[in-house]
């Protein structure tokens, strides 16, 4: 490997600074993790056969009838010997020059990965652009104490994937990740890592330097002990957030979720035709569909309840984490500023329960492949679960007045602060013209709409891309337009299709403008940095910088 | 970013009532915003129209449109069902209209500079109205089909990080397309925000 890059340390030994701005490595097992399974599988199936054959060399007995007898007996063994080492050798030196190979920087500015033996890729990706951060434990890796921090940025398959990290290394890496990101000064990001934390920014960095140090038990003898330590704890350490901004949810509550769901719905009219057809006459039809229906629903249920399980919402101090997981476990940071529109919803069989569910638009969605987790920041939850975890999600929204308004956004039936759509809307939302409407607070927009199926849409003006307003013929006659706020890609709906024409014109060209002045004002992409929270007198030529 | 308050414009796109035009803070990177533009209007809260010669694209667009709409009619004919002719009468009837109304259509695409952001608006049937702040421009293209090229027409087109924003200004003289392409991106540097 004349061509291996220069490592200041491997990812495991000790404790290297992972963010000095060197070149590091790995996990030292990430090839056994990421596919060298089919080598270890190879490898035993290898060493039985040979066991067999030291056992009967031994004992005497029967002679097995496997590949290994067969070649002996044509006299084949040594180069089928021969194939298998080589074979091993190259399997092991391939994995191990692609380990070797694939090393991580992270700089001040950002952070870069360089990977592939023959194929060189070297990604790099601007701190400030951070969309989220995830840590992904698949079961298998978890057992090894090893873990996926994937750095993601906006766009389609933008992420900067580290598979794998030691478990504790990853947090760490996480921490320092966002802490850089964050734009806390140097020299307090510094102060951060010696672990003396106390300036402003300290109160919250202090609590994240305290996981590290609970995370990583020191000595390496204990590393069993470690292990079972790191597989119990719990997802969301008790240290990284205010137990008060923590939202969980009971089990009994997701099963009731799950079964009160429109899949349920689905099953339970299929379920009834296949009865009906089976009742009268066709009873081979019931075995046909019934037993694999039955068990793909019971799959469906069972992924989805171990996925939800173990829910928890947490404000820190680098924004909202969400984790979720039983056995693989995963969890995702999102940075404040990052949430370009929150949409709350109540599915109709949920009504009587009471319960919402949030989901968000993001720009590039980390974690796990499917972006529904990653984008349900509430997969069930009740009206004050809401209330929380929205002031996680927007903090603007935790504030007094708001609270009624986001109340009223949910459950009032017609004002409650909303704009209302006018009565001649009816032919487009003929039973939720009185509750379709708007309200603005200072930073966001709320958009309500729906009668039987409840949304509340609110996308904050920092991060409104466009506004768009439609006048269809019909709109036209009845003088009422139509108001969309654009925002990036994601599941929640904005906009409301049907308001009063005039009332429409003036919201358009206020929101334009505040849409204009909030992004003006915004400094989220290095939120640590903003003058409220840390810098009484924020430094101009970084702001300036950052700007640009 | 003081803001002044936008006068109402009248819907069929006559000029709002004349307004100082508000100076607008120039990136203060030496560049001059428009080069070579010495045609395009000064940044104002006025609508600007689209090229008039854009009423031969929209002519074309709309006569290929009417003949593939009587084209389709035209197997039903020779089958001889009974809405055949019906079918075609319709057909022409609606492609003459939609001929007719091109002007007027024309007439109605319309944008405007304002200090943070561009209105665009079209259609008169089909009315809609997109504010896209400067600063949230990630790209500008520029597309030239057939028949805008041979009229020197050129599409303005603008992506934001949502992919519904979808605002393209068509019929541009191709010289402006470009003088305002370089405006814009100049105004999204001097304002350029995050996502």
């Amino acid at each position: 490997m004349s061509g291996a890059p220069e490592v200041a340390g491997t990812g495991k030994t000790g404790r290297p600074d992972l963010v000095d701005g060197e070149w590091h490595r790995l996990h030292p097992a990430t090839p056994l993790l990421r596919g060298g399974i089919a080598l270890i599988a190879v490898l035993g199936f290898a060493l039985a056969n040979f066991r067999e054959r030291a056992v009967e060399l031994v004992f005497g007995g029967p002679v097995p009838d496997d590949p290994f007898q067969t070649a002996y007996e044509r006299g084949h063994l040594g180069w089928v010997g021969l194939a298998l080492v080589v074979g091993l050798l190259v399997g092991i030196a391939g994995f191990y020059a692609s380990w070797r190979m694939h090393t991580f920087r992270v700089g001040d500015d950002v952070v870069e990965v360089r990977s592939g033996i023959m194929f060189r890729t070297h990604r790099r990706a601007r701190l400030d652009r951070i969309q989220g951060v995830s840590i992904a434990r698949p079961l298998f890796a978890r057992i090894f104490g090893a873990a996926k921090l994937d750095i993601s940025v906006a766009g389609q398959d933008a992420k900067v994937q580290l598979s794998y990290l030691g478990s504790a290394d990853a947090d760490r890496l996480r921490r320092e990740v966002l802490l850089l990101a964050s734009g806390v000064q140097q020299s307090e990001a510094e102060a951060d890592h010696a672990g003396g934390a106390a300036d402003p920014a300290g109160a919250a960095a202090s609590l994240s330097t305290s996981i590290g140090t609970a995370a990583v038990p020191g000595p390496p003898d204990g590393i069993v002990h470690q292990r079972v330590r790191e597989l119990l704890a719990p997802e969301l350490d008790p240290s990284a957030a205010p137990p008060e901004s923590v939202v969980r949810i009971p089990p009994g509550r997701l099963i009731g979720s799950l079964v009160l769901s429109g899949f349920t719905v689905a099953l339970l009219v299929v379920g009834a035709i296949v009865v009906v057809a089976s009742v009268t006459g066709r009873q081979e039809l019931l075995v046909i569909i019934l037993v694999p229906g039955v068990l793909a629903a019971g799959g469906y249920y069972f992924n989805r309840f171990t996925k939800s399980l173990r829910y928890s919402i947490a404000g820190t101090s680098d924004g909202v984490r969400i984790g979720y997981g039983l056995l693989s476990t995963s969890n995702d940071t999102l940075p404040p500023g990052r949430i370009h529109a929150v949409e709350v919803s109540q599915p109709l069989l949920w009504r009587a329960a009471g319960w919402w569910m949030i989901r968000i638009n993001r720009a590039g969605a980390a974690g796990e492949g499917s972006g529904q987790t990653s984008t349900t920041m509430l997969p069930v939850g009740t009206v004050d679960d809401v209330r929380r975890v929205l002031g996680l999600l927007l903090p603007g929204l935790a504030g007094e007045q708001t609270r009624e308004l986001v109340l009223a956004g949910l459950v009032a039936r017609k004002g409650g602060g909303f704009s209302a759509a006018p009565r001649r809307s009816w032919p487009y939302q003929p039973l939720s013209w009185r509750r379709t409407g708007s309200a603005v607070t200072a930073d966001a927009v709320l958009l309500r709409s729906g009668f039987v199926w409840r949304h509340l849409s609110i996308v904050p003006f920092a991060r409104v891309q466009s506004l768009r307003l439609t006048r269809r013929p019909l709109h036209r006659a009845l003088r009422l337009s139509e108001l969309t706020v654009h925002t990036v890609a994601g599941p929640v709906r904005s906009n409301l299709s049907a308001l009063d024409a005039e009332a429409a014109d003036e919201s358009f060209e206020a929101w334009a403008r505040a849409a204009v002045r909030a992004a003006a004002a915004d400094t989220a992409h290095r939120w640590a940095s903003h003058p409220a929270l840390t810098d009484p007198a924020p430094d101009p030529e970084e702001t300036r910088h950052e700007s640009l | 970013m003081s803001d002044p308050e936008v006068p109402p414009h009248t819907e069929d796109g006559q000029r709002a009532s004349p307004t100082v035009p508000e100076v607008l803070p120039q990136p203060d990177d030496g560049q001059p915003t428009t080069p070579g533009g010495p045609e395009l209007p000064p940044q104002s809260d006025d609508w600007q129209r689209v090229s008039p010669k854009y009423v031969g694209v929209e002519l074309v667009s709309a006569a290929i449109g009417a003949l593939v709409l009587c084209g389709i009619t035209v197997p039903f004919i020779v089958l001889g069902t009974w809405f055949g002719w019906p079918a075609l009468s319709l057909a022409v009837v609606i492609g003459v209209l939609n001929l007719a109304f091109a002007p007027r259509r024309v007439r109605s695409i319309g944008y405007r500079l304002r200090a943070d952001d561009l209105v665009f608006r079209r259609g008169i049937m089909f009315h809609r109205r997109v504010s896209v702040p400067y600063g949230r421009m990630q790209l500008i293209d520029i597309n030239r089909g057939p028949v805008a090229r041979a009229l020197g027409l050129a599409e303005l087109k603008f992506v934001t990080a949502a992919a519904a924003t979808g605002v393209s200004i068509p019929g541009l003289v191709e010289s402006d397309a470009d003088a305002l392409r370089d405006r814009l991106v100049g105004l999204a540097e001097s304002r350029r925000i995050g996502l």
